[in-house]
């Protein structure tokens, strides 16, 4: 195997869940604070996966008190406990960057099927 | 004590530290290597050990090269370059370097002949700022005014212009070592390293 691959390989985590663009998620991460460590839940629609190695991401969404958020999260980052899928969305493109002009009931995704 | 390796840079990717961090990492594949001949200040005026690396079928050599390399008896090398030493004592021809000489946390200074540019300007050979893209303006990339005027009439040495960039010897110094994976030759270096992905690199331990 490529060497570089393999060292990414090591890096790469294998435990979390598959989850696709358009699903909601709840990503636990871990926060330092000082010496306290302490988890955190983002939950949220991913709007866009971005691939790569160990360079790969992937954007959540969501709207807190009527203001839209977006975080973006390293998908191999040890900072990360673990991510939930709690829905699954129908989409039918691979960035959903049109939620971003989409409030409420407009910005719904239908369920996807499996 | 041997500082030095030659080596192959294979490219670049990250890893995370425990708390997250991403590190940028140069991935270099070093040695083995063989010392090939031991030049002493008597007989050769300064003190150096040359080593080889990447092996070739001596057959593809020429005669002088391999009767250079007999000596060492190791077979033929791709790559002859010498290194510094100070002390002699510890090397004898022939003798194996390998990735054994890193530890993880060392400080390494990376030498390698730098990616080739070709004939360029002055915005990306030397970081002018050229001028503006458009409100009129007509010199877009153009280094501006040479000589001043009647003082001093002409250009004054080193002035910096368009030409060719690239392709030079360069040195990057006190790069840490991230990590060392001794069964696949390989060290993993905090950073950019000089060079295409192939292309040759001295490895030297800093202090």
């Amino acid at each position: 195997m490529d060497p570089i691959e393999m060292v990414e390989k090591q890096e790469m985590r294998v435990d979390l869940p598959p989850f696709k663009t358009g699903d909601t998620v709840r990503v636990h991460s871990r926060i330092r604070e000082g010496d306290k460590e302490r988890i955190q839940v983002f939950k949220g629609v991913v709007i866009r996966k971005r691939k790569g190695n160990t360079g790969a991401t992937f954007t959540v969404r969501k709207v807190s008190y009527g203001v839209g958020v977006e975080k973006i999260f390293a998908l191999h980052s040890p900072t990360i406990d673990k991510i939930e899928v709690v829905f699954k969305g129908k989409v039918r493109r691979s960035r959903l960057y049109y939620l971003r002009g989409l409030r409420g009931k407009a910005a719904r995704l239908k369920e996807r099927r499996t | 004590m041997n500082k030095g390796i030659l080596g192959k840079k294979l490219g670049m990717t990250r890893i995370f530290r425990e708390n997250g961090q991403s590190i940028p990492v140069s991935a270099l594949e070093v040695g083995p290597c063989y010392i090939i001949q031991i030049k002493q200040s008597e007989k050769d005026g300064y003190n150096a050990i040359q080593i080889g690396f990447q092996p070739k079928k001596e057959t593809r050599l020429n005669k002088p090269l391999n009767g250079h390399l007999r000596a060492a008896g190791k077979g033929g090398f791709t790559f002859l370059r010498e290194l510094r030493v100070d002390d002699l004592e510890p090397f004898e021809l022939g003798q194996e370097i390998t990735s054994e000489i890193f530890d993880v946390g060392d400080r390494v200074t990376v030498r390698g002949v730098s990616k080739g540019r070709g004939f360029s300007g002055v915005v990306k050979r030397w970081g002018f700022s050229g001028g503006d893209t458009s409100h009129g303006c007509r010199s877009h990339r153009v280094p501006g005014s040479l000589g001043a005027s009647a003082t001093p009439s002409r250009v004054m040495k080193g002035k910096k212009l368009p030409g060719r960039m690239g392709n030079q010897r360069v040195t990057v110094k006190n790069l840490r070592v991230v990590d060392v994976i001794r069964e696949k030759k390989l060290i993993l270096v905090k950073g950019a390293v000089p060079g295409s992905k192939g292309g040759l690199v001295e490895v030297m331990r800093t202090g």
